[in-house]
């Protein structure tokens, strides 16, 4: 597929929403769902794009930066391997396959920017000698810009050069038992985010939820939406039944009207 | 604030923040982590949040405006959404100090300081635990078939959610200042954290035996029926899914916990997965 100026722009503008996302954590431009979808639309195959975005999302369920902590990089993973699978004619199971080092470099170059970063932060503490708010804006705004590039220069070299004849044979040349075997390997693979999830929460008391999810999943066809009403409704429940958050108001009680609340007790 | 104490605060002089001042400060809060950095963190991003009021309620080249913006660029890291109501406090402080209340800079901090790791502590769960997984598996079901409304779906309730408790939380943080503290004491951040918890593990558990695929076709017996003639085939994966459908993503789950939990890169896990399914597929282990 020949890929059009127009379409390397808008893969370069989509890669810099979605590496500012993939910093600022809020509008989640760089998550799997909506990246791939925006390169796959850039590309002229959404639906494919959003196939890959499902897919992907499902494996990154539990990449969350916490802490310090930084997780592996979303958004590299998920521009990079649509545009191989779109532009560069390959297997969605391929591209899956090639997001996995893909948030590996991502997660090393969002290291670096981030460390470039303390630079940006000693130069609004010498804004702040001066009192020079519009320097200090504009110290914030170019970091996160550099955040944008740590994703769209990738990308734009990717889709310059997606078309060329030695990047296709090199694409062309992986075997079938390796692109059959990392097919497998996706319907398991999407473990690790859960078990990434279930891990933050994770406390002995709580895990029978989780086994009553997996046991409900296993003998019913109810799709996500009643899985999850039926969830909120046990943790509600839970709440409203649980002896830890109903002492304090009793206790307040039977030192405030301990007669009244004896007869209470009597009248059940 | 009663609208007379904000008239006889302007007759006197005293600086207030405007609804649009708080607007920005809302916009702004939008961008808090784009200057992340590994020695202050999240620091430059509140003083960009800050900047709006920090504009209104000190004049320009005045010491108190350094002062402010020195004490803002202090370091700083919570959960994104749960600065909102942080950010909110703080303003509330800055406007007492900058009409002459003895807030001292260390009270600030402090306060700061002393919200953002227990917020940290519930946002983490609320909003990554649950919330995002949550949506994301949710769209993620749909856009497997390709169909655009997954994307979208994920798109507007997070946002949408994300956005609206981010305006609540910069007004309700400004409105109450200081006795945010006295707000978090009821229990009821406990409550949403374990809510959150509890909903979060139920829907992980449907989605490890939903959303996962294992196929072991290794064929275990072969039984001729004498009537039709026909080879009845049980496979390790017949007998498995008689026992229980979903029995070994159960399995790889409690191990995956097992070796994050040993600090161990899930990056590497992936791969792990990745030459487990090349070796299976090749000795025809897994289909």
């Amino acid at each position: 597929m020949t890929v059009s100026v127009i379409q390397i722009v808008l893969v370069f503008l989509v890669s810099c929403v979605s590496g500012m996302g993939s910093i600022l954590d809020e509008f989640q431009t760089h998550r799997p769902l909506i990246a791939c979808t925006l390169i796959g639309l850039v590309l002229g195959d959404i639906t494919t794009g959003i196939i890959i975005g499902g897919t992907l999302e499902m494996i990154a369920l539990g990449w969350m930066n916490v802490g310090a902590a930084i997780a592996p990089d979303a958004a590299l993973a998920s521009i990079i391997s649509t545009i191989l699978v779109v532009a560069g004619h390959q297997s969605i199971g391929a591209g899956i396959a090639l997001a996995i080092p893909l948030a590996a470099a991502g997660q090393v170059l969002t290291i670096v920017v981030r460390t470039i970063t303390v630079a940006f932060q000693h130069g609004a503490d010498r804004a702040s000698e001066n009192g020079n708010l519009r320097v200090m804006d504009w110290l914030h705004m170019s970091a996160l810009l550099l955040q944008a590039m740590r994703i769209a220069i990738p990308a734009l070299i990717v889709v310059v050069t997606v078309g060329t004849t030695a990047v296709q044979s090199m694409l062309n040349s992986i075997p079938q038992v390796i692109t059959g075997g990392l097919n497998v390997a996706g319907g398991m693979i999407v473990v690790v985010g859960y078990a990434m999830v279930i891990n933050m929460m994770r406390a002995g008391y709580l895990m029978p939820f989780f086994f009553l999810g997996f046991v409900i999943a296993a003998f019913t066809n109810f799709n996500l939406v009643a899985l999850g009403v039926i969830g909120l409704v046990a943790a509600i429940v839970y709440i409203q039944l649980s002896p830890k958050y109903n002492k304090p108001a009793f206790a307040g009680e039977t030192s405030g009207a301990a007669a009244t609340s004896d007869n209470d007790d009597e009248l059940d | 604030m009663s609208n007379e104490t904000a008239a006889a605060g302007v007759k006197t002089g005293q600086k207030k923040l405007t609804k649009r001042d708080l607007f920005w400060v809302f916009v702004r809060s939008n961008f808090l982590q784009g200057s992340w950095n590994f020695e202050r963190m999240q620091a430059l991003g509140f003083a960009f949040s800050m900047t709006p009021a920090i504009r209104r309620l000190y004049p320009e080249g005045s010491e108190e405006r350094k002062q402010a913006m020195k004490r803002h660029n202090e370091f700083f890291n919570t959960t994104p959404a749960m600065a909102a109501p942080i950010t909110g406090v703080a303003l509330a402080l800055e406007e007492q100090k900058a009409n002459g209340a003895p807030v001292d800079d260390a009270a600030i901090n402090g306060i700061k300081v002393g919200l953002m790791g227990p917020l940290a502590g519930v946002g983490d769960p609320i909003w990554w635990g649950t919330a995002r997984p949550v949506f994301a598996a949710l769209g993620a079901g749909i856009a497997m078939s390709g169909n655009i409304l997954g994307p979208l779906l994920f798109f507007v309730l997070w946002n949408a959610l994300r956005l609206g408790f981010r305006w609540w939380g910069v007004f309700y943080g400004y409105k109450k200042g200081v006795d945010v503290v006295s707000d978090m004491g009821g229990g009821l951040l406990q409550k949403l954290t374990e809510g959150a918890s509890i909903l979060g593990l139920f829907v992980m558990g449907s989605l490890v035996n939903k959303w996962t695929k294992v196929d072991i076709p290794v064929v275990l017996s072969r039984v001729k029926n004498p009537e039709t003639g026909k080879y009845t085939i049980t496979t390790v994966q017949n007998v498995l899914d008689q026992l229980m459908p979903g029995l070994v993503p159960l399995l790889l789950t409690f191990i995956c916990m097992w070796l994050l939990r040993k600090k161990i890169n899930p990056l590497w896990i992936i791969l792990g997965f990745f030459v487990v399914g090349i070796l299976g597929y090749w000795a025809h282990f897994f289909k």
